[in-house]
């Protein structure tokens, strides 16, 4: 069991595999974690030592803001987007992509699930 | 891509200069423009424009929030009213 920055608790996956499961971390900052603190990429996670275990933390800590903080950080940047009002955060407020993409197809990661029209067929029969 | 920095900001010179007479005179004018691809400058903090949207004037009063965003992003060009109903559409065919 290895708890680093809060509730990651990944085990029995190669380190830096397992550091991907932390929030704001994923395979370039965690094998740059790896070989700061000199630790062999095909190890374990429970085969780490306590004293590796606190370098990676010590690490993470340094440079990098994760789990919650980062979550804060980036639900204050939408949220001050939708405060001014400007066009993104228009956007954000719809649920629509932001950055200019098309929403006459596709879109589905921002608009969910396709919901069919009902009485759509009786159109395209009449 | 992001514009190179050693370019600065991109402004309209016609609506610095305005801005600027504005700001000096003191008077709580409300600035027309039609440049909406203007950055909002910081010495546009507290000044009021208003920004041509295609069809009509839209009042934006420029807070420090607003520094770094084009004027633009305020005024939207776009209207939205929703799609109607299908039922509502077979009856107008």
């Amino acid at each position: 069991m290895a708890r680093i920055s809060g509730v990651n608790i990944p085990t029995n996956k190669r380190v830096c595999i397992a550091l991907t499961y932390i929030y704001g971390i994923g395979t370039k900052r965690a094998s740059d974690i790896c070989t700061k603190a000199s630790i062999n990429q095909s190890k374990r996670v429970n085969q780490l030592n306590d004293d590796e275990i606190t370098k990676i933390r010590e690490l993470i800590d340094k440079d990098f803001i994760v789990e919650g903080d980062l979550r804060r950080e980036v639900s204050l940047n939408i949220k001050r987007l939708n405060d001014l009002g400007c066009y993104k955060g228009l956007r954000h407020r719809k649920k629509l992509p932001v950055r200019g993409q098309r929403t006459h197809t596709n879109a589905r990661t921002r608009k969910g699930k396709a919901v069919a029209i009902a009485g759509k067929k009786k159109v395209t029969k009449g | 891509m992001t514009r190179s920095v050693w370019k600065g900001p991109f402004v309209d010179q016609t609506l610095v200069k305005k801005a600027a007479k504005v700001s000096e005179s003191g008077k709580r004018e409300v600035i027309k423009t039609w440049s909406r691809r203007s950055t909002i400058l910081p010495s546009f903090i507290g000044l009021t424009f208003s920004v041509y949207n295609g069809q009509k004037f839209i009042p934006v009063s420029v807070n420090e929030n607003m520094v770094g965003h084009k004027f633009g992003e305020f005024a939207p060009t776009r209207t939205f009213k929703g799609h109607t109903p299908a039922d509502k559409k077979v009856e107008s065919k």
